[in-house]
């Protein structure tokens, strides 16, 4: 079985990273599994891990009332979910469910904030990452949010 | 009614077929022999010439325009079998005067047909390459001829990605076939929504993250992509962002078209006219013209 060093230096999200902390970040890792229809976290909890997704898929679901479940995103291999873990209250605003069997790497999000704090050459390294994913979902956002596909009149 | 279309209809009525096979302004008639529903507001004709003599021919990529007595006439891609010509098949999405027309029509009504025109799409210069089809709603209809043409010639191409998006999983056009190319072993299918409620089990989010994970090689694929106009600005971004130059990325432009043969000026576009020198345009042609505001 590959250690997770070595899993975390193949992922995009890693690159660039020095030895020194991606040994740290793998101390804070451990590998999960997600029957299809668990829940990797509900709304409201409180956020303290993030994952890569290495096989599966995920679905973020917001249940709002009278309209049911809805779906604002799905991730699959090689996407990252979460970043609540990293911004006050640390809870989750949305249900993360496995659609399919789903492997993760789970982060300890406690453990990296602590180190965070006491090392800030790591903790700029992943916030540069983090903020790139949040520009990119927040674009797409913005994209789904334009009805491109809707008849402009 | 012009004086041009009050010409047309004569011809039509009269069936004055020796104008109407030279004379591109003057439509010719062929008849709906079958409707389909896609989706609440596409729809599918089927038509066969009125005089079943010739077979008709076109590229994919290019469009015919489409008369409806009496109401007006809009370019629509064809959205056909490119090996099949004894008929022509019309993706339309009702969103106006004419596309409603044409929503009415059943079997047996009679429409006329200019065409084809256009450029269409590069699949000559494909050969030997990857191919990344990126198509956003009803612009998947534009791209189903190239689709059935790397499919029957499948051994020509490198790999084959097609990536579609829709609004929902009730605007998926073309969803048993899309099934069925999902199913091969030689082609990557992925679809995405860009809303769904919690019944659907397929991507959500939209289109352009598809292109980061599909499987393609941006040194030598080709992209060709069709859609709404904003869809197509941030797929060519992300494209871009795979690697790809510009002269590799293909895409279908729409204008309110009048003449179709590059005379009437009405669907120019910069120094270009959609009608004849598109609507298939290597992104580098009009990378200048792509995005601003007014033309
Ligand atoms: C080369 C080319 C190929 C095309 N291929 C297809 C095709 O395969 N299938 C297809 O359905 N359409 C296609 N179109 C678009 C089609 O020509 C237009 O939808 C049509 O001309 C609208 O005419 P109308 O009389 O129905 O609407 P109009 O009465 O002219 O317009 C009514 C309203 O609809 C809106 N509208 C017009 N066009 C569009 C549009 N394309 N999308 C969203 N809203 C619109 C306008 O804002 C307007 O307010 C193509 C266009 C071009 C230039
Ligand atoms: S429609 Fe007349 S020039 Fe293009």
């Amino acid at each position: 079985m590959e250690n997770l060093d070595v899993i975390l230096k193949k992922h995009p999200f890693f690159h660039g990273m020095t030895e020194e902390h991606l040994r740290f970040i793998a101390g804070c890792a451990a590998n999960e599994v997600y029957k299809s229809g668990e829940y990797l976290f509900r709304e409201g909890e409180s956020a303290n891990k993030f994952y890569f997704i290495r096989q599966g898929h995920v679905s973020l679901e917001l249940h709002a009332p009278e309209r049911g479940v809805l779906t604002i995103q799905t991730l699959g291999e090689g996407d990252v979910l979460g970043w609540s873990w990293l911004i006050p209250p640390y809870k989750w605003h949305f249900d993360a469910r496995a659609t399919t069997l789903t492997r993760v790497l789970a982060l300890d999000g406690k453990c990296l904030r602590k180190k965070c704090e006491e090392d800030y050459q790591l903790g700029y390294e992943l916030m540069k990452r983090i903020a790139h994913i949040m520009e990119e979902r927040l674009h797409a956002t913005r994209l789904q949010l334009l009805d491109m596909y809707g008849v402009h009149a | 009614m012009e004086a041009w279309a009050a010409e047309k209809e004569q011809d039509l009525k009269t069936g004055n077929a020796v104008s109407v096979l030279q004379d591109p302004m003057v439509p010719e008639q062929f008849r709906v022999v079958r409707r389909k529903s896609e989706t609440a507001d596409t729809f599918t004709l089927i038509l066969e010439r009125a005089q079943r003599d010739r077979a008709f021919e076109f590229q994919p990529g290019q469009f015919n325009m489409l008369y409806v007595f009496g109401v007006g006439e809009v370019p629509i891609s064809i959205s056909g079998d490119p090996a099949q010509h004894d008929r022509l098949v019309h993706t339309i999405r009702a969103v106006g005067t004419v596309t409603r027309a044409l929503d009415k029509l059943r079997k047996e009504a009679v429409v006329g047909v200019r065409g084809p025109f256009g450029r269409g799409w590069p699949l000559e210069k494909a050969r030997q390459h990857d191919v990344v089809i990126v198509a956003g709603g009803i612009g998947l209809a534009p791209l189903r001829p190239a689709i059935y043409h790397l499919l029957r010639h499948r051994d020509a191409y490198g790999r084959v990605a097609l990536l579609y998006g829709a609004r929902t999983p009730d605007d998926i056009l073309y969803l048993k076939e899309l099934e069925k190319w999902r199913g091969r072993f030689d082609m990557d299918v992925q679809v995405t929504v860009d809303r769904a409620m919690g019944d659907w089990f397929g991507n959500v989010g939209v289109v352009t993250q598809l292109v980061r994970k599909a499987e393609f090689n941006p040194d030598q694929a080709i992209a060709m992509v069709c859609g709404p106009e904003i869809m197509m600005r941030f797929t060519i971004y992300e494209l871009q962002r795979r690697g790809m130059q510009n002269d590799r990325i293909y895409v279908s432009m729409e204008r309110n078209m009048k003449c179709a043969i590059g005379f009437c000026g009405h669907c120019q576009y910069g120094p270009k006219f959609i009608c004849k020198d598109g609507p298939v345009f290597p992104y580098t042609e009009i990378e200048n013209l792509f995005g601003i505001r007014e033309i």
